[in-house]
């Protein structure tokens, strides 16, 4: 399947700059730079991803632009958005 | 893995048709429904839905058509969104002109499109029914979880979560299925991806979980997977497929009534072969291992009940497994609604449907997925009954249902639903499969509950059935309400010595994640909703657990309010919530956060 991606911009995991194509969710520009895991589980600490990709498992939360807990799969990559290893609940320094 | 996208590459021999790509793109700012009841509220607009939707409009009735996704199309037509510039999306796809096709109709149509609607429950409403939904791409998007009742929702992204009720005379449902999951040690590494989500990623984003990806589970979709990873530029050293294709020889005629399979099926194998990609049936990924991502996976063999044969693991490097173990009806919505289930061969639960696509409930119809799993070309034939039924029953006119079209797409149901139940008999899980759990492994990956604890819940603690198991151990509580776990937790509980009982079918007081201001929201005019009835059907069942009230509606909430960055303290804030929202909201926090 030929791919002549049209807008090519930059989003940052963790403050690193990813490549992302528009249109796509920032769980699939996240694979495409090769990262897997962007979260840690609340009672164990373990790394976690997208795993049904379609929206129903919650694996994939991630804090964007601040907010945490956004499905990555669902959500659409948008120029200079910042993404960051959600760590548990993704409410550390929130003020709750 | 520096650059994952796929190559281009000319489509597959999978590929039957092409065609032009549909400019599908979300129409920007959710339009507002219409103030006004429709005919039909079709809920998903995959293969199913979109046919019932064509098919109702055509006959005269007003239909809204609602999907909580940003492009119509559902898992098998998934697409990358236009702004990706895949030259052809086609490749990926059979019978991408049907889906082009119907496209094109209900573009033309006057069907009211809502996209990004997730819808989260329907309820009665007098004589109407009120599909309540929350706008989004992931129904929240302001993330701040109040439903945007602080307007705020052009602050961020623009795509702010807010309350939708679309009030119809006829409800269809067409929402389809999520995967069926078995877990195994190691399944909750980075790199260990669901096979249907690996294909959705690759459909609707044209990237891939790694470069050597092992498929592994069972049933049909397996081949699919593999044959569009492996054209997509991945190494697929291996399908691993837990039954025996053998048993599909036992069901000659049902395989001989649809030829559409048998080609499909068909034309996967060609590609698989093209690529090298050998297909080890009867046996299993029992371990993946890894640290902090998967690095290799075990396969053994298995005997006629799953059970692993011991000393025949084989150690398997890769960067990546997608796995799955077939499809599960979702069936949530209609449940709530009080419609009537039936078990499947492969023991999950579809809704029951007479011979024209009504429920057990009046003025309530289903098609596709819901009515049991069975592929797309069985989606489209049920969508145009369904609409076509629809019509009839809100016209009063029977005569609609008594034409050889009907007649000719009810001869096609009954072949290709022959063909399902044969799949689904073919791939049923083997009761053996839980040896391959170890007590350490995660059964619940949202509550990060182990077999171990699901065990001694049903050993000592004398837990019978998934919803004591969910109550003792909170597995199947977390943010999917059990969607991944619940068949593992059901099979685990069935484990239990005594009589068995069949689990029943799974129920969810939310089929998606709703903010809880939303919620709160219901009875207050400024959002424009109308308050659902709090019991809208008098329960005949004494059981409050089992027929979720709209109360019990509002406590799930929580645990999934969780996730959409609700606390309880917003709640409390909202000056117009009823004190019971609150006091539900705090009861249900996790013990650990309270
Ligand atoms: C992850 C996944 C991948 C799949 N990939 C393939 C494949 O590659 N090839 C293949 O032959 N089959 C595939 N299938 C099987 C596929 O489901 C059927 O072949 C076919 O798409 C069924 O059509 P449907 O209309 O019944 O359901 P679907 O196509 O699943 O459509 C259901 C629609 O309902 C929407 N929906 C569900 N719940 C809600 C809600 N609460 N609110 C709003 N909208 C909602 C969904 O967004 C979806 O668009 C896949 C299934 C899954 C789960
Ligand atoms: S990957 Fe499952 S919700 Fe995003």
């Amino acid at each position: 399947m030929g791919a002549a991606p049209r807008a090519a911009f930059e989003i940052t995991f963790d403050g690193r700059p990813v490549p992302a194509l528009s249109g796509q969710s920032v769980a699939a520009a996240l694979w495409a730079a090769g990262i897997l895991a962007w979260r840690t589980t609340r009672v164990g600490g373990r790394p976690r991803g997208a795993f049904c990709g379609i929206g129903q498992c919650h694996d994939c939360l991630a804090t964007v632009n601040g907010r945490p807990n956004r499905r990555a799969c669902l959500v659409p990559a948008r120029p200079g958005d910042a993404v960051t290893t959600q760590e548990g609940h993704g409410r550390a320094g929130l003020d709750t | 893995m520096p650059d994952s996208t796929p190559e281009a590459e000319g489509p597959g021999p999978w590929c039957t048709t092409d065609g032009p790509t549909p400019d599908t793109h979300g129409p920007g700012p959710a339009p507002a429904p219409p103030a006004e009841p429709c005919d039909l509220a079709v809920i998903g607009a995959g293969p199913a839905g979109l046919a019932g939707a064509v098919a109702a409009s055509g006959l005269g009735l007003s239909v809204t058509l609602l999907d909580g996704a940003d492009r119509p199309g559902g898992q098998f037509h998934r697409h990358p969104d236009p702004a990706l510039g895949a030259a052809r999306p086609g490749a990926l796809h059979h019978d991408w002109s049907v889906f082009t096709g119907l496209y094109h109709r209900l573009t033309s149509s006057a069907v009211t499109r809502l996209t990004g609607h997730h819808v989260w429950t329907v309820v009665r409403d007098g004589d109407l029914w009120a599909v309540h939904a929350v706008t989004g791409p992931d129904g929240d998007g302001d993330g701040d979880g109040d439903g945007d009742r602080d307007g705020d929702s052009d602050d961020g992204a623009g795509d702010g979560g807010r309350p939708v009720c679309v009030r119809a005379r006829a409800v269809l449902f067409a929402t389809g299925s999520h995967e069926r999951h078995l877990p195994f040690p190691g399944w909750t590494l980075p790199g260990v991806v669901a096979a249907g989500g690996a294909q959705a990623m690759l459909k609707s984003g044209l990237v891939l979980p790694g470069r050597r990806v092992v498929v592994a589970g069972s049933g049909p979709l397996l081949l699919a997977v593999a044959s569009a990873l492996a054209a997509a530029g991945a190494r697929v050293p291996v399908v691993v497929e837990a039954s025996a294709y053998r048993a599909y020889a036992r069901v000659p005629r049902a395989l001989l009534a649809a030829p559409h399979k048998l080609v499909e099926g068909a034309a996967h194998g060609a590609a698989l072969l093209r690529h090298r990609v050998p297909l080890r049936t009867r046996s299993a990924v029992t371990r993946a291992h890894g640290t902090d991502r998967v690095e290799a996976v075990t396969v053994s063999r298995l005997d006629r009940h799953w059970r692993p044969v011991p000393g025949t693991g084989r150690r398997i490097a890769c960067d990546a497994l997608a796995v799955g173990h077939g499809l599960v009806p979702q069936v949530e919505l209609a449940l709530g609604l009080g419609c009537a289930t039936r078990r499947t061969p492969d023991g999950t639960y579809a809704l029951v449907l007479d011979g024209v696509q009504a429920t057990t409930v009046p003025g309530v119809f289903a098609a596709g997925e819901t009515g049991g799993v069975g592929g797309a070309q069985l989606a489209y034939t049920e969508g145009e009954l369904a609409g076509v039924a629809a019509a009839a029953h809100l016209l009063g006119r029977s005569a609609l249902v008594r034409t050889a079209r009907v007649r000719e797409l009810g001869r096609r149901r009954a072949r290709l639903r022959a063909f399902a139940d044969a799949m689904a008999r073919a791939h049923a899980p083997g009761p053996g499969w839980t040896r391959w759990l170890d007590d350490g492994t995660d059964v619940c990956r949202c509550e990060e509950v182990t077999a171990g604890r699901v065990r001694e819940a049903v050993a000592d603690y004398g837990a019978r059935d998934a919803r004591t198991v969910k109550l003792l151990t909170r597995a199947g509580m977390g943010w999917c309400q059990g969607r991944v776990c619940g068949t593992a937790v059901a099979c685990l509980a069935e484990a239990a010595p005594g009589p068995r009982q069949p689990p029943s079918p799974e129920r969810r007081p939310l089929a998606a994640p709703v903010p809880l201001g939303v919620l709160a929201a219901l009875d207050t005019e400024e959002t424009g909703t109308r308050d659902p009835d709090p019991d809208p059907d008098p329960d005949p069942d004494p059981d409050p657990d089992d027929h979720p009230s709209h109360d019990t509606a509002i406590a799930t909430a929580t645990a999934t309010a969780d996730i959409t960055a609700t606390t309880a303290t917003a709640t409390a804030d909202t000056p117009a919530e009823d004190s019971a929202t609150a006091t539900d909201a705090q009861a249900c926090s996790p013990p650990d956060e309270q």
